[in-house]
Parts: structure tokens; sequence; C-alpha cells
């Protein structure tokens, strides 16, 4: 079946527009004739409003989305994105306000944004909060930044390692080595956790700090995490926290109280910023009194006539970004704490926990698990399925999308061989995860029995399987009339 | 039990008998007991008509293009958005999923991203564009360290003083931890030509942007040619809309430029989110950060699109990684997207006439004004005033008039005086302009 849904130059005919603009009301000045484009900037499309609607209406039905299907994406956590949140943050005074207007204008918004602060604090256990990192990767940048202007304050100029597990989001090293700090990596332990003897071996005076993910990669909980966060404050370190797994621990631990002294939050994850098709995330970040100084500005305080004003720390490392951070991200966090209160919220870790562990007791038998206990929020399975021949998660991914599942998280984490990474979320309901968990057994047998099925998977999509090669070898990174026809006239 | 949640009490029962434990609690023995559930001192949660009026309480409390005359720019500007816009970005399907991992499933997503990219380069004239960065500062920042890696070993960038201080400032941050000089913003009022001189065999890269943090415009063409004589990169920060009309940074030789995407459809929002626009030479494909989408094919011999070029990104690249960024600013890009397809070519160059013109009826009127002066040189929608009285003090007073004033340069440019940052755009009427010019007036 052809499903060819044409590029956007293919529709556009010159000498049609789609919106209504503004007359010009006022006399025409004299343009800087030297300054003025020299193209006529011809290949740029021209539709009507109605085109560019259909458009892009139709080519959204080739997406799926939470909202149309479970998608249990590991790390990711794909929670359903509450209605509420997208109105809400579309109120005037928050979506048509300037950022550099004067603070006795934006009071609600500072308002707001002062009581995220301490909401997210209060949540994870941190004396300081700064909204500004734009996403989780901008939040650990933030935190190592962080780490190292400690450290060059006291003086204690040869903090030049960052200890990362190698079970760790790519982001993790990145990071570090952005900060201009080398990365040392952390081996993992028989129980899937950070293995205690290399942590000790490795701990030294050059150590800045250590990046850790609780509960980390595997859906596991880090249970010796105090003694961690001591060896590392011994050692003269710091303990970072990735937030990317805290949906699993709300109410349930703060991890300011277990050690960490700084960790950023995903609001796209844990608080239901929706995810955007790849981003705006907002990676806001909490830290401890001693790391305070160094945080990003502006933040947000309180005067003692109980106005809002706008503030940078003493030492701040500076600015993450322009203005305040992804303010439209902050209105639906603090929606979404002021919706479900503290008992909500450690509902939401526990349903979430619930949800990870029936997956898993569910599958176990078919998909070994690359840890056997109990899981928080995301359960690591192995795509190795007994007497199977020639399947890889690879194809096991895209034979759930036969089954109208999105695929889970694959290949990561890296240290475990045809990883599955599945986060089920709090959102799906047991009738959901009954549906998927048969479709993973039926797609287990049909592994052994019938291979090719999944070989040739997925059929059911708007584009089968992709030649990522070619994507790579001859990149075509932009429209070319030229390279379309030739791909089109191939068929 | 939330109104999110969907598991009952009996299928929780269930569910706990499947794993074998005997309730919720017991699935946390790994978090130190002295430690596990603790207390969070939170709000009482409340129900959506609470919600929805405890928003409007804190929305209402702030000024906005609605309630106020605005002509405050200074790096995010009150343009037209398009009501359609906002249809397309609220389709589930777009804002719900998320980075198109799985092709096969996310089309949508990765046709309106490549559209995205091509309409950045017809736009700029650039060769390659990226799926975007968090926004125009941060854009800006990897630009320096593309050409610190393009250029290797070098370990100097230049920055023209002109340039948008929070993204000078947002620049240092970024480098701070790599020895890296940055240099050529010291001194106040320097121009672009002394940026230049200080461009060395040492430097990776010289910054400019127009139309510039001051709302003039630089006539860069030459600029490349002396830039690269040194074996140094140019990066030229442009305003999206201005490219409607005027020189392009490919038409300058720019290696990289760079923008802030907030004027393309995308609203206030207090400061983001925005849309960091990146693009540069098809050679250095390899060399930048963040996600890029390419065009293949499928096993039938299908177009489909996909995420490509991934060795250079931190899943895969870990420390070696050209950045640590993960995603882009995918719905934002979105939005520019369905913007530019709005706006097409014709309405591309009519909101640039309409900003022109419009900020030059302003101007004009404004330097007629006993006690004011208007800086001279070429300017697009933003230019800097000279004011009888300190910046403060008029904007306190147009307040007062729902009228949210210029940008106060004293704290980034004290050596200006009183002087005052204007925007003018298709927003202003003629009206709100007149309105302002006379209430200005009233000050000498």
């Amino acid at each position: 079946m052809d499903t060819y849904e044409p590029h956007i130059y293919e529709l556009s005919a010159l000498g049609k527009h789609g919106t209504n603009l503004p007359r010009l009301d006022v006399p025409e000045a004299a343009l800087p004739t030297a300054l003025l484009r020299q193209d006529g900037m011809n290949d740029f499309p021209e539709l009507t409003e109605p085109e560019v609607m259909r458009h892009y209406t139709r080519i959204s039905q080739r997406n799926a989305s939470p909202d149309t299907m479970m998608y249990p994406l590991g790390s990711c956590t794909m929670k359903a994105t509450p209605k509420l949140h997208e109105e809400v943050a579309r109120y005037a005074g928050f979506a048509a306000a300037h950022p550099l207007q004067d603070e006795s204008l934006s009071q609600g918004a500072l308002q707001l944004m002062y009581e995220l602060q301490d909401y997210l604090g209060e949540i994870s256990g941190f004396e300081a909060v700064s909204l500004q990192p734009a996403a989780g990767a901008q939040g650990e940048f933030t935190g190592i930044l962080a780490f190292r202007a400690y450290h060059l304050d006291r003086g204690d100029d040869d903090r030049t390692e960052v200890l990362v597990p190698n079970a760790a989001h790519g982001t993790n090293p990145a990071t570090a080595a952005m900060v201009g700090l080398k990365v040392v990596e952390l081996k993992s332990d028989a129980r899937g956790n950070v293995d205690m003897d290399d942590l000790r071996a490795k701990l030294s005076p050059r150590t800045a700090g250590l990046m850790l993910t609780n509960p980390n990669t595997l859906g596991l909980f880090e249970d010796q995490i105090v003694e961690i966060c001591q060896l590392v404050h011994d050692a003269g370190g710091l303990m970072y926290g990735d937030g990317a797994n805290f949906n699993a621990i709300l109410g349930i631990a703060k991890p300011g109280e277990l050690g960490f002294d700084f960790m950023h939050y995903n609001l796209h994850k844990t608080f239901t910023t929706p995810h955007g098709g790849g981003g705006p995330g907002s990676g806001a970040v909490g830290c401890t009194a001693e790391l305070a100084p160094f945080l990003p500005g502006p933040r947000v305080r309180q005067t003692a006539s109980g106005s809002y004003e706008l503030f940078t720390p003493e030492k701040s490392i500076g600015r993450m970004k322009a203005f305040h951070g992804n303010f439209a991200m902050l209105v639906r966090a603090w929606t979404y704490i002021r919706t479900l209160g503290a008992a909500g919220l450690r509902e939401v870790s526990e349903i979430a926990v619930l949800n990870a562990n029936y997956v898993r007791v569910k599958l176990k038998d078919l998909y070994p698990q690359a840890v056997d206990r109990i899981c928080m929020h995301e359960t690591v399975l192995k795509g190795q399925i007994a007497g199977a021949q020639g399947i890889r998660t690879l194809d096991i991914a895209k034979r759930l999308i036969d089954y109208g599942f999105h695929p889970p998280t694959v290949y990561f984490p890296l240290i475990v061989p045809e990883a599955l990474m599945i986060e089920p979320t709090e959102t799906e309901g047991k009738r959901t995860l009954d549906i998927f968990i048969q479709a993973m057994r039926d797609i287990a047998r049909e592994a052994v029995e019938t291979p090719d099925v999944l070989h040739d998977a997925p059929t059911t999509a708007p584009v089968r399987r992709l030649d990522e090669v070619r994507a790579a070898r001859q990149p075509i990174l932009r429209y070319n009339a030229a390279a379309f026809a030739q791909i089109l006239n191939e068929r | 039990m939330s109104h999110y949640i969907s598991i009952t009490a009996t299928e929780r029962a269930e569910m706990l008998k499947a794993i074998g434990i005997a309730s919720t609690d017991d699935m946390f023995v790994d978090v130190p007991e002295a430690w596990r559930f603790p207390a969070l001192d939170l709000p009482a949660p409340m129900s959506e008509p609470e919600l929805v009026r405890a928003l409007l309480e804190r929305s209402n409390k702030n000024a906005h293009v609605h309630t106020h005359s605005i002509f405050l720019g200074a790096g995010a500007y009150n343009h037209f958005v398009p009501t359609a816009i906002d249809q397309i970005l609220r389709r589930g399907e777009y804002y719900t999923s998320y980075t198109p991992y799985q092709p096969e499933i996310s089309q949508g997503t990765l046709q309106a991203i490549f559209e995205y990219q091509s309409m950045i380069c017809s736009l700029t004239g650039m060769e390659i564009a990226n799926a975007s960065h968090y926004d125009g500062a941060t854009a800006l920042a990897e630009a320096a360290i593309m050409a610190l890696n393009v250029t290797r070993n070098r370990r100097k960038i230049v920055v023209a003083r002109s340039v948008n201080p929070q993204y000078r400032a947002v620049l240092r941050t970024y480098l701070q931890g790599l020895d890296i000089e940055v240099v050529g913003d010291e001194t106040p009022g320097s121009s672009i030509d002394d940026a230049l001189a200080l461009v060395d065999k040492q430097t990776a890269l010289l910054i400019v942007q127009s139309p510039d943090f001051f709302g003039r415009m630089h006539d860069l063409r030459g600029l490349a040619d002396k830039v690269q004589a040194q074996g140094a990169l140019l990066c030229v920060h442009f305003d999206p809309i201005a490219l409607g009309l005027f020189q392009t940074p490919a038409e300058v030789g720019a290696d990289i430029a760079t923008a802030e995407g907030q004027p393309l459809g995308l609203g206030l929002n207090f400061g983001g989110p925005y849309l960091g626009i990146f693009t540069t030479r098809q050679k250095h494909v390899h060399k930048i950060a963040g996600r890029i989408v390419g065009v293949t094919k499928d096993v039938d011999g299908q177009l489909a699109y996909v995420l490509t070029l991934r060795a250079r990104e931190q899943d895969i690249r870990r420390e070696r990684a050209t950045s640590n960024i993960c995603t882009n600013q995918g719905l934002m890009a979105l939005a520019a997207t369905v913007y530019m397809s709005l706006m097409g070519r014709q309405g591309m160059r009519k909101v640039a006439e309409l900003c022109y013109h419009r900020a030059h009826y302003a101007a004009e009127a404004i330097a007629r004004l006993p006690g004011y002066q208007v800086e001279p040189g070429t300017f697009f929608k933003e230019f800097v005033v000279h004011c009888p009285r300190p910046v403060a003090e008029i904007n306190a007073a147009l307040r007062e008039h729902q009228m949210i004033g210029g940008y106060d340069l004293a704290e980034d440019e004290p050596t200006l005086g009183n002087a005052m940052l204007l925007a003018v755009t298709e927003m202003n009427s003629k009206a709100e302009i007149d309105r302002l010019v006379e209430l200005l007036g009233q000050f000498d």
C-alpha cells in the first residue's frame, strides 16, 4: 500500500498565503537596498490555512502516542498527559507575558515559580531549587558545573574526575566531558547495583563527584545508597542524583535525605509536562544549602513585604539559557503537584512500581530478567527467548507495533544483552497491562514457531522497517526534489 | 485514588498476589528503613474547578499582551501567533509522543522535523539545519563548541559586544570548564570591527549578531573572508523575521548561523519554551550537536524519514559525543514549521515589512520629541532611544497607562546613559505607537 504523504514543498503553489495580517497603516520608510535579501525565497512554500491544517493533521496520524496506545518506553515515563494542563498553561497571564516585563507586572508568574521551587524541594528533601535548566541533560550540566565551582571555591583544585556507573544514561558521561572532567566508569555488581569494591578503589582526592540514577537504569533501587553517599563524601566528593527515575520514589524516599547533594527533576517525566515529540523538556534542579550559592539564576524569592522577585545566587555558575526556564512547563508541573498532594504523589509511585512488577512476574518465565529482584517503576528483561532462532530484541519490539503497542526502550542499559526496558507507568490500567502481557507472550510463541512474522514486522505501521544505513551514507537532510523523485520512482 | 490511576482496589490485590507480596509497602524494602516513606509537607489536593480558580488568580496578576501595549523586546518579541498553530500543537499524536526512536510509528514527528529543517534552510540559505536546540542562547553556545571541535586545538572564542548579553552569559557558562578564552565583548560600545581585530590563529569562532542586541543591522559581506583567513569560523546570530526582507547568513558566507526561533509563532510564554535554530555547512554535519532527520526507504521501497547520523550523540558515543543534548525542542520546532507554512514566502516578507516600517515610524516620531534622540544607524524592529529621564522612571509612568515600555539598558550598558531599547512589531498599531509617542512627550 502506498501511503506517501507529500512533503509540504510539494503541496505549495506560489501566490497563496495562509494568514490574515494587519495592513500597513504607517508611511513606508526607505529600505537599505544594500542590506536586502538577494534571492527571492522562491523555494519557500506557499499554502492556504486549510491546506496547512490538513497536511499537519494527516501526518500527525502517522504517529503513535500515549493518547492512542500504551507507550512503555523505559526511562522515559510516558504517563498520560492531564488535559487540564494544556488549558491552564495557555492562560494569557502565562502564555502572553513578557519575561522581562517589570516584576510588579509578573507577580502571579513569579508566585507560581516560587511555590514550585518550594514543592520540588519538599518532595526531594533539598534546600534550594532552580527552575532554569531546559531539560534533564541541561540539569546534569548545571549540577556538574556547580560541583566544579564548589570545589574550586574551596581551593580544592584537583578534583577532575566524575564517577559514572556503566549502567548510566549516555547523558551522564557526555555531561562530565562538557564540564572538562574525566569520566571514570564504575562496574555494576551481580545484583545490578554499584559495585562497592570498585567504588572504593576508584574514589580518590581527584573525585569531583559520583553521578547516580536511583532507582538505577536496571529499575532497581540502590539499597546501599546511604553507604555510597558516605563513601563519596568521605573522599571529598559530591553526589549527583539523575532524576530520570524519580517517578518510582515520590513519597517513598527523599534523595536529599539519603545523602545526595544535587539532583535534576525531569518535569516532563515525573511531573507530566508533555514530551512534545522530543521536547521541550524541563530540568529543574535541587540541591543542599551548601551548593545553593552556585545555582544558576535567576531564582525567585519572597521579599519581606510578601512580593516575589528574581535574584541570582552569589557564586552562581551563570545562566544556563536565556530568561527564566521553560515557564509553560512549570505551570503544568505546579498543577500536577497541586492536583495530587502528598498522598496522591505517593500513590503515583506505588502504582507505577506495582504495574512494573506485575508485568515482570507475568513475563519472566519467557523473557529472562536482567536481575531477579523486585523492581521499581520499570523492569529490564532480555529478548532471549528459549528455543527461538535468529530472533533479536529488535524483532520483538517491531512485532509489538503490530499488536498495537509502542515498543519498550531497547538495547539499554548497555550492560544487559538484548535489553527490553519496560516502564508501564501508573496511568495504565490492569486491563491494558494484561493485553500487553498477552501480546508479549504471543510474540514469544511466534518467535519459536513462525520467526519470519517477527522478522517482517511491523506490517501494520505507516511504513515498514527502514534502511537506516542508506539514510546515513547518502544523507538527505532537507527537501531535494530530485532525490525525492528518485526514491519515489524506484518503487 | 486520583482520576489518573486506573488500578482498582480489587485489581491491586490480584496484582500483589501475582507478585507474591502482601502489600505495596513490601515493594520498597530496598529503601533503607530509616528514610522510607517520609512525610511530604504539601498543600492539600484540589479539584479541577479549584485548580482553575487558583491558576486564573495567578495568571490574572500578570500583565500580558492583551492587557498592555507592549514595546519590550530584547530577545523575546510580541509577534503574531496564527490561531491555526495551536490547533496543531494540541493534537495528542504530536504533543504526548516522544523522541521518534521507532521511526515506523513516528513518521508524523519525523516528517514535521524534516520539513522544519527544509524551511529553515530555505529561510537562511544555509546548507543544513539540525532539529533544534533549547533556545537561541544555547544554540549559540553549541556553535562555539562545534567550532572548537572543527578547528581543533584552538582555545579562543571572540564575541562582539553587540551580541545579546544573556547569550554572552550563557556562552561563558557553557565554556567555563573547558579552558577556553572568551574575548571581544569587554569594552562598552565596541564594534564588530573591534572584535574582528582580535581574531587570530588561536581563534575558533567569531560570533556576531545582526540585527544586533540594539536592533542595528550590519552589512556583513566581507567579514567571513577575513575570519576564515585566520582559519576561524564565523557564526552569525540572526532574527528569523528579518530574513523575510534582509540579507541572509548564507549570503554573507557564515559558517554557522543561529537564531532564537521564538518570533516564529511561539508566543512569549514568560520566557520559555522557545526554540534554538542551528544551521551550518554540509561539511560540518558530523560535528554538529543534536538530532537530525534524514530520508530513506523502507523494505517495500517507500520513502520514509528517520533520525540519522546518530553516531554523534550521547546515547551512543557517551563521553565522546558532540554534546550531552538528548532532546530537541520538538513541539516548538513544529510550531515554527506550521508558522512558516502559513506565512509562506509572501507572509514572511510582509511581517518583516510591517515591523520595519512601523518601527521606523515610531523612531521618527520619537526623534522629533524634545529631549529624545534616536541612536543613529540602520535598524530593523528595535532601536535605542536616549531619554531625558531615567528609563525606570519613564517605564513606571507608562505602566500607569497600561503600557510596557522598552528595555532599560542601564544595567547592561551604563555608559549609554538613560537609554531605552524599544521594540516595534507588526502587533503594534499606528494608534498604539502614536499613544506611546504622546506619553513619552510628557517627559522632558
